[in-house]
C-alpha cells in the first residue's frame, strides 16, 4: 500500500484530474493505431486518388486540374459498355448466388439437425479454406477444352470433338457464383437460424401455404441476411480481377482489368485513378440504394461481422 | 471502538441529478452493517464509492481511520463481492482466490498454502482445480467471499450478492453469511433491497431512500420504531390508511381516515390536531376474532382499535397465511391468520372482528413518500 | 417447410437431392485439382497415366515438383513473411480499435465506425491502386526534394502487406469487437478490486477472456492475407507472393505442379482449421 500517508496535502482535485489525465492516456494509446490505420493507408491515399484522377497532363512533367479523365472514359463507348456490362453481371451472379444459396441456408439453419447440421455447414466452409485461384483452376480444368467436362461430352457421343467451354460468360457466371457462395450462406444460415421455429408453425397453422409462409415470415425475417449477403457478395464480383480474367479470357471485358491496363500495363495513373474512382463510386451507390430499398443500415448488416 | 469504515457528508451528483445526498455512517470494527433500499435509492453509487469505482462529489470517506481520498481501487483495504460475484470463468477455484495474492507478489508457496486454508475453511478444500462452472451457486458464492477474505481486508463490501439465488438457497445463503462473517469477525457491509436479507443478518441497517439514510438502527429498531413513514412502509408489511388528526393528548391520537374510519393511534413524531397523517399498522398486530355473536361486541378500552368486518378470502401460506378481511366502511386490511381459524372451515364471507392495540398504530406526518 | 410439418414425400427427396447436387458442385473443382496433383503427365488433364509423386518430388526437369521448384519455394516464403506481418498487424489494431469502439465515447465516434468499415466496401482492386498511387509519390517526391532513395514504398512485400492489412483489420476488429461486447465489465472491476493495476486487469483478466477471439482473428487473417490476390497484384513488386506466382504460371498454362501446390495449400488450411477448431474448444471451457 503505497498510497499518501497524508491525504490531505494531496488535496481533493488531484486524484480526480489524474484519473481524467489516465484516462485521456489510454485513449490517446487506443486511437492512435486506429487513426494511424485508417488516416494513412484508407483516407488519405483515396483522396490522393481522388486527386489523381483530376490531373491532366499538360506537357512533360506539368500538369492541370481539370476532369479530362472522366470525359475520356465516358467519351469512349468501350469503357462505358465495360462499366455497365460489369455491373450487370454482377448483379445476376449476385441474384443467382442467393436463388442457389437460400435453400441450403434454410436447410443448414432449419431442417437439418445435430452432426448432420454441423457436417454440412462446415462442408460448405470448405471450400472456401482454399485460395480463390485453386477454386478458378479446379474450374478450368473441368471447362477447357481438354477439360474434364468436354471428354465427357465426347464420351457420351454428344459433342464430335473437343468444345471449349471456357472464355464465355457462362464461364466467368459459374466462377463467381462458386467464389463467392460463402459469403450468401453464412449472413442467410446466421439470420435464418434466430427465426423461431414456432412463427413458422403458426404459419402453417394459420392456414398458410409453404408459399406463403416462405414470403411473408421466413424472407422479412431472413431480411438483414440476405442484404448483408448479398452487399458482401455484389462487392466481391464487381472487385473480382482474377475469375473473370482466368474463366472469361481476353474478352471477358472485367472493369478491374480496364484499372490494370491503365495502371499497370499502360501507367498512366492519372486516368486509371479515373477508372478506380468511377467504379468506386458506382458500387458505393448500388450499395446505399440496397442499403435504402431494403431499410437497413451499413454497421446493421456487414458490421455484424 | 474504532469504526473500520466511515463516511462524512458523502454526495454523488451526476449532473442535476444527486443520487446520494449527503450521507454519513461510521460501521464499528467486526460489526455486519446493511444497507436497505429500494432500486434507484443510490445505495449501488455509495457501494462504489465505498470501493472506489466511482468518485464522490463531496465528502469523505475513511476506511480503517485512513482517508481513502485520492486512493484507486486497487491500493484499499475494502473488497467487494459482486452482485454477480465475477468469479473469473477463465481460471479455476484456487487461482480466482489467489489472483489478489499474486498481485501483491506474494511467493506461491506462501499463496498455495493461505488458499488451501481458506478453501478448508469455506469447505471447499478439494476444489481448488475445479472450474468456475462446475461449482454450485452457493459455492460460487463462498468462493466469491474467500477470494476476498484471504485478503484479509479491513471492511468486506457485499452487493446484493444473493440476488441471483433461488429462494430456497438465498435462505441457506443468509445463515451461512452470517456464520461466516463471525468466523472471520471481518466487518461486513452489506447492500440488499431485500429486507429480510438485511434483518437477518444485519447488526445494523440503514434504510435508505432517495439518495439519504432515512433511519440507522438495530433490525428491532426499524421494524417496530421505524422513525419515518418510509422505514414504517418500506421495512415489513403494513396496512397503511390516510386521514386527519381530529383529537391530540400528548402521543394518543385520533385520526379520521378518508374514507371515515376512527382510528386510536400514537404519533411518532408530535402531530397537532388537523394535521394530515399516515397511519400504519402491522398485520401480526391485528387480531381476528369470529364474531359469533358471544364474545362482547365491544369491550374498546382507550386503546384497542376494533373493527366489525367480513372475511373476503383467505390467502394460505404456511405460516405467513392471511386473512383478507372487508370492513364495513369499505377499507381491506390483511391480518395474520389465527392458527384457531386455520383449520376451521370459516367461508368467505363469514362476519369477523379485528382489534390491534393503539400502541401498535403509528402515526406519522403525511407527505412522507412511503413506498 | 420443417421437419415438424409433412411434406410430400417427392418435395422432400428432391429438396435432399438439391442439396446434395450442391455440395458436389462445392467439391468437384478441388477433387479434380487435387487427383491430377498425381498423374503422371505432364499436363493437369486426362488420360490418366497412373499414380506418381513426382509433382510433389520430382527433381529432374521435366518434372520438376513443388519442393524443388525455386520460383514456388520463393512465392511460398514471401506469402508466408506477408502473412505473419499482416495478421500481427491487423490482430494488434484491431485489439486497440475494438477497444476503442467499444470502452470510449468520443465526438465523431459514428463517423469512425463507417470509416473503419470503409475497408470492407472498397473494392480490394481500388484500396491496390490507392495506396500504390500514394506511396510511389511520397518516394518520388522525397527522390526530387531529398535525393532520398525510398525503396520500402515503392513496389513490393511491404506494400503487399500494408494493402492487406487495409482491410483485414476491419475483419480483425469486428471479430474481437463481438467478443469484448460480452464481456462482463465487473470482472475487470473485482481485480482492480482485488488490487490489480488497471494495466495488470487487462493483462490478466480481459487479454485471456479475449483469447478465442484473439487465435479466431489471427486464423482469418492469416488465411486471408496468404489467399488475397487483387489488392496483393496491384502492389506486388520483383518478389512475387505465392498467388502471383501461380497466376503467372496459370495463364501461361502449367504442369500439374500447381495442382501439387493446391493440395499443399489445402493441407495447411486443414491444418490451420484443426488448431482454429481446438482453440474454440478450448475457449469454451472458460467462455462462459
Amino acid at each position: 500500500m503505497n498510497a499518501p500517508l497524508n491525504p490531505a496535502a494531496s488535496g481533493a482535485a488531484a486524484p480526480r484530474e489524474e484519473g481524467a489525465a489516465a484516462r485521456r492516456l489510454s485513449f490517446i494509446l487506443v486511437f492512435a493505431p486506429f487513426a494511424l490505420w485508417i488516416a494513412l493507408v484508407i483516407l488519405v491515399p483515396q483522396l490522393n486518388l481522388f486527386f489523381l484522377s483530376l490531373r491532366e497532363k499538360v506537357g512533360p512533367q506539368v500538369y492541370a486540374l481539370g476532369p479530362r479523365n472522366y470525359t475520356e472514359l465516358f467519351g469512349e463507348s468501350v469503357y462505358v459498355l465495360t462499366l455497365v456490362r460489369t455491373v450487370v453481371m454482377s448483379l445476376l451472379a449476385t441474384f443467382a448466388t442467393l436463388i442457389i444459396g437460400f435453400p441450403i441456408a434454410y436447410y443448414i439453419a432449419k431442417i437439418a439437425r445435430g452432426r448432420a447440421r454441423t457436417m454440412l455447414f462446415m462442408s460448405c466452409l470448405l471450400p472456401f479454406w482454399v485460395s480463390e485461384l485453386v477454386r478458378v483452376f479446379g474450374w478450368m480444368l473441368i471447362l477447357r477444352e481438354t477439360g474434364l467436362l468436354s471428354r465427357l461430352l465426347q464420351g457420351l457421343g454428344l459433342v464430335d470433338g473437343p468444345v471449349e467451354l471456357l472464355y464465355n460468360d457462362v464461364a466467368v457466371m459459374v466462377g463467381l457464383i462458386y467464389t463467392s457462395m460463402l459469403f450468401m450462406v453464412v449472413p442467410l444460415v446466421s439470420t435464418l437460424d434466430s427465426l423461431d421455429d414456432a412463427l413458422v408453425e403458426a404459419g402453417y397453422d394459420l392456414g398458410g401455404n409453404g408459399f406463403v409462409v416462405l414470403w411473408e415470415i421466413v424472407i422479412p425475417h431472413a431480411k438483414p441476411g440476405i442484404v448483408a449477403g448479398a452487399i458482401i457478395v455484389f462487392m466481391l464480383n464487381l472487385g473480382n480481377y482474377l475469375t473473370p480474367t482466368l474463366l472469361g479470357g481476353k474478352n471477358s471485358q472485367w472493369f478491374t482489368a480496364q484499372i490494370y491496363s491503365q495502371f499497370i500495363t499502360r501507367f498512366n495513373w492519372e486516368s486509371g485513378s479515373a477508372f478506380g474512382f468511377v467504379l468506386l463510386v458506382t458500387s458505393s451507390l448500388i450499395v446505399w440504394l440496397a442499403l435504402r430499398a431494403s431499410g437497413q443500415t451499413l454497421s446493421g448488416t456487414i458490421g455484424k461481422g | 471502538m474504532a469504526n473500520d469504515l466511515e463516511c462524512r457528508a458523502l454526495v454523488k451528483s451526476y449532473g442535476a441529478f444527486t443520487a446520494v445526498n449527503g450521507v454519513s455512517l461510521a460501521v464499528p470494527k467486526g460489526s455486519f452493517f446493511s444497507i436497505l433500499g429500494p432500486s434507484g435509492c443510490g445505495k449501488t453509487s455509495l457501494m462504489r464509492m465505498i470501493a472506489g469505482f466511482i468518485e464522490p462529489t463531496a465528502g469523505e470517506i475513511l476506511i480503517g481511520g485512513r482517508s481513502m481520498r485520492g486512493v484507486p481501487p486497487n491500493r484499499r483495504p475494502a473488497n467487494m463481492v459482486f452482485q454477480h460475484l465475477a468469479l473469473f470463468p477463465m481460471m479455476n477455484v484456487a487461482d480466482n482466490i489467489g489472483y489478489g495474492l499474486r498481485r501483491r507478489g506474494m511467493a506461491k508457496a506462501e499463496i498455495a498454502r493461505r488458499v488451501g486454508a481458506v478453501l478448508e475453511r469455506i469447505d471447499l478444500a478439494d476444489s481448488g482445480p475445479k472450474r468456475i462452472d462446475q461449482l454450485s451457486g452457493g459455492q460460487k458464492q463462498r468462493v466469491a467471499i474467500a477470494r476476498c477474505m484471504v485478503l484479509e481486508p479491513t471492511v468486506l463490501l457485499l452487493d446484493e450478492p444473493l440476488g441471483a439465488l433461488d429462494l430456497k438457497l438465498r435462505e441457506h445463503m443468509k445463515v451461512e453469511l452470517k456464520q461466516l462473517q463471525h468466523q472471520f469477525g471481518t466487518t461486513f457491509v452489506y447492500i440488499t433491497h431485500d429486507q429480510s436479507e438485511a434483518l437477518v443478518m444485519s447488526d445494523q441497517v440503514a434504510v435508505m431512500n432517495a439518495g439519504r439514510f432515512e433511519q440507522v438502527g438495530t433490525p428491532e429498531d426499524l421494524y417496530y420504531r421505524p422513525a419515518t413513514p418510509f422505514v414504517a412502509g418500506f421495512v415489513g408489511d403494513s396496512h397503511r390508511w390516510g386521514g386527519r388528526v381530529t383529537a391530540q393528548a400528548g402521543s394518543d391520537l385520533r385520526v379520521a381516515t378518508s374514507a371515515g374510519l376512527a382510528l386510536r393511534a400514537t404519533a411518532v413524531v408530535p402531530l397537532a390536531e388537523g394535521a394530515a397523517a399516515s397511519v400504519f399498522v402491522r398485520p401480526e398486530a391485528i387480531e381476528v376474532r369470529v364474531a359469533d355473536g358471544r364474545s362482547d361486541p365491544a369491550p374498546a378500552s382507550a386503546d384497542v382499535n376494533v373493527f366489525a368486518g367480513r372475511l373476503e378470502s383467505l390467502l394460505f401460506n404456511g405460516a405467513n397465511s392471511r386473512a383478507m378481511i372487508r370492513l364495513e366502511r369499505g377499507d381491506l386490511i390483511g391480518a395474520v391468520l389465527p392458527q384457531n381459524l386455520l383449520g376451521t372451515r370459516l367461508g368467505e364471507g363469514a362476519a369477523v372482528e379485528i382489534r390491534f392495540a393503539a400502541a401498535a398504530t403509528l402515526a406519522f406526518p403525511a407527505g412522507g413518500d412511503a413506498p | 417447410m420443417l421437419p415438424s410439418i409433412p411434406a410430400p414425400r417427392l418435395v422432400t427427396f428432391a429438396y435432399r437431392a438439391y442439396v446434395a447436387l450442391f455440395f458436389v458442385y462445392l467439391a468437384v473443382p478441388l477433387i479434380v485439382v487435387a487427383v491430377f496433383a498425381f498423374n503422371d503427365s505432364l499436363y493437369p488433364s486426362l488420360p490418366w497415366k497412373g499414380f506418381t509423386l513426382d509433382w510433389f518430388f520430382g527433381a529432374s526437369a521435366p518434372k520438376i515438383g513443388l519442393f524443388h521448384d525455386r520460383a514456388i519455394l520463393r512465392g511460398l516464403v514471401n506469402s508466408l513473411l506477408v502473412a505473419f506481418a499482416t495478421t500481427a498487424a491487423s490482430v494488434l489494431v484491431g485489439t486497440t480499435t475494438a477497444f476503442l469502439f467499444e470502452r470510449y465515447d468520443f465526438r465523431f465516434k459514428g463517423v469512425c465506425y463507417m470509416l473503419m468499415l470503409a475497408p470492407l466496401v472498397i473494392p480490394g482492386v481500388i484500396l491496390g491502386i490507392s495506396i500504390l498511387a500514394f506511396s510511389s509519390q511520397i518516394a518520388n517526391a522525397a527522390d526530387d526534394a531529398f535525393g532520398l532513395e525510398l525503396n520500402a514504398l515503392r513496389p513490393g512485400l511491404l506494400l503487399v502487406a500494408l494493402g492487406q492489412f487495409s482491410f483485414i483489420a476491419t475483419i480483425a476488429t469486428l471479430v474481437i469487437s463481438s467478443r469484448l461486447r460480452k464481456f462482463d465489465r465487473s470482472l475487470e472491476e473485482a481485480a482492480l478490486n482485488l488490487g490489480a493495476s488497471p494495466f495488470m486487469a487487462i493483462v490478466t483478466v480481459t487479454l485471456p477472456y479475449l483469447a478465442p477471439a484473439l487465435i479466431g482473428s489471427a486464423l482469418v487473417a492469416f488465411l486471408m492475407s496468404f489467399e488475397n490476390f487483387n489488392t496483393t497484384l496491384m502492389l506486388v513488386g520483383s518478389d512475387a507472393p505465392l498467388t502471383i506466382t501461380m497466376f503467372d504460371r496459370m495463364k501461361q498454362g502449367s504442369t500439374p505442379v500447381l495442382n501439387a501446390v493446391s493440395v499443399f495449400l489445402m493441407l495447411g488450411s486443414a491444418l490451420l482449421g484443426l488448431v482454429s477448431v481446438m482453440a474454440q474448444r478450448g475457449g469454451k471451457g472458460t467462455a462462459e
